[in-house]
């Protein structure tokens, strides 16, 4: 049969049902601040590390929260946890604690190791 | 002998209840602190949604209390009462005493001093300034850098001192996203030349003919809007101001020059009111404001039987909604007075 090239590509639709939220959900037990985020993006406006990388504090939080794991693994590794983002958060959301969580939960839940 | 109500604060609510009372008959005291009524509608310039001028809404509430049953006392800080029976006594800070069959409480609000946002240079920075001095620069028509020069970049804060838990007030002050977007106007018909920009978190435009004006803002004045709390704001070797904010709807740090930056300061309940109530056992909800008896039904009312409250001292309102809720109380003190005080 004539191959014509076609390939599928993968729908880039946030697959919540399909999507493992159990890390957010490990993060949300011991640190639920996390719930009280805004997305107002003041973390991400003090944060060093999002000045000259792709790392965002505030995108990391909406990840975890839709089961985007695969991009918070590798995201996360940027953060020099320095705190600069907690002493901006308009609601006291615990931010480096939200980091500390996520990387024991990939450890734990994946063996992961940063 | 005609009841005697004695309100508190000269300000629009104190105005308005004062002489709705009056008409209905009532003896009515006004107490102001300050030597001139009107409270902060005498340092604003122009009134959202309509741009109507707080001059007319102020020669509206001097009539309401151009009545005889109405003796002004201004000058003078109530310092506490106290109430034996359905008597009230009021006394002021130069030792009088006042005896009255109901108090209203129209106390309003203190604006956020935003020096306590030390990271937004208020104090700090000479072209920072609040919405209230801009509105001050409004009233005297100059609106102008402190070299004199005009602004050709000019950025709003919203949220200073609101929705923020690092200065103790959660709540939205709710009036400054459509004051902003009003100041944003009157700047750009000022300087057609400018470019306006407003930083929020979320435009919370829920008032009537709000959302109108946050669509004339971008359709007749191509003001910019960029989601993100600014984190902090700075100095450059140019001496512009910089502000740093996440543009969140693209996910990237954002960094913009700007020649002025007008702080959206929130509302907090007044401070010679928290004394008040802090002496008098009036109790104050989380947001410090006057707890209302009922949120549906008793907006008007608090834990003291026969003591009232009007206006902004209950929560953040605009002028409408101030005016609405002293005619309100002044329905809850008549019935008040003439059902057996109970």
């Amino acid at each position: 049969m004539e191959k014509f090239g076609f390939s599928l590509t993968k729908a880039r639709v946030i697959d919540y049902d399909a999507n493992d939220r159990s890390i957010v959900s490990y993060i949300l037990e011991r640190e639920p601040s996390l719930n009280l985020c805004i997305e107002c993006g003041c973390c991400s406006a003090a944060c060093t590390t999002g000045n000259f990388t792709g790392f965002s504090l505030r995108e990391i939080h909406i990840l975890l929260k839709r089961g985007e794991n695969d991009l918070v693994r590798q995201k996360i590794r940027k953060c020099m946890l320095c705190g600069k983002c907690i002493l901006v958060c308009p609601r006291g959301v615990n931010t480096r604690n939200v980091v500390f969580l996520a990387k024991q939960a990939f450890t734990k839940n994946e063996g992961y190791e940063f | 002998m005609n009841p005697h109500v004695i309100v508190i604060g000269g300000g629009t609510a104190g105005m308005e209840a004062a002489g709705r009372l009056a008409r209905a008959g009532m003896s009515v005291t006004l107490i102001e602190k300050g030597k001139d009524l009107g409270g902060h509608l005498r340092d604003w310039y122009h009134l959202f949604p309509d741009r109507r001028s707080s001059d007319e809404v102020l020669e509206y509430l001097k009539g309401q209390i151009s009545h005889q049953n109405i003796r002004l006392l201004t000058g003078q800080q109530v310092t506490g009462f106290i109430h034996k029976g359905n008597e009230f006594t009021v006394s002021t800070g130069n030792g009088d005493t006042i005896n009255g069959d109901a108090l209203l409480l129209a106390t309003g609000f203190d604006l956020f001093k935003s020096e306590r946002k030390e990271e937004y240079g208020y104090g700090i920075y000479e072209n920072v300034i609040t919405s209230a001095d801009l509105e001050a620069m409004f009233r005297k028509k100059e609106v102008k850098l402190v070299s004199g020069k005009k602004p050709e970049r000019i950025g709003f804060l919203h949220c200073v001192g609101s929705r923020d838990e690092k200065v103790g007030n959660i709540y939205c002050s709710k009036l400054c996203c459509v004051t902003a977007v009003k100041q944003a106007i009157e700047v750009k018909k000022i300087f057609p030349a400018s470019k306006v920009f407003c930083f929020y978190m979320d435009m919370r435009m829920g008032g009537a003919l709000y959302e109108e004006l946050y669509k004339e803002a971008q359709e007749k004045y191509s003001v910019g809007f960029i989601r993100g709390k600014v984190s902090e704001v700075a100095v450059n070797i140019n001496n512009r101001l910089v502000a740093k904010v996440e543009d969140t709807l693209v996910g990237r740090p954002l960094k913009m020059e700007l020649d002025m930056l007008v702080l959206m300061a929130g509302m907090e309940m007044s401070e010679d009111a928290v004394r008040l109530a802090k002496e008098t056992n009036l109790q104050m909800g989380e947001n410090r404001f006057f707890k209302p008896a009922d949120h549906h039904f008793g907006t008007n009312m608090g834990n003291v039987n026969g003591v009232f409250y009007a206006g902004a001292c209950t929560a953040p309102l605009n002028i409408t909604e101030t005016i609405s809720h002293a005619r309100s109380a002044v329905t809850e003190i008549v019935n008040y007075l003439n059902t057996g005080r109970k």
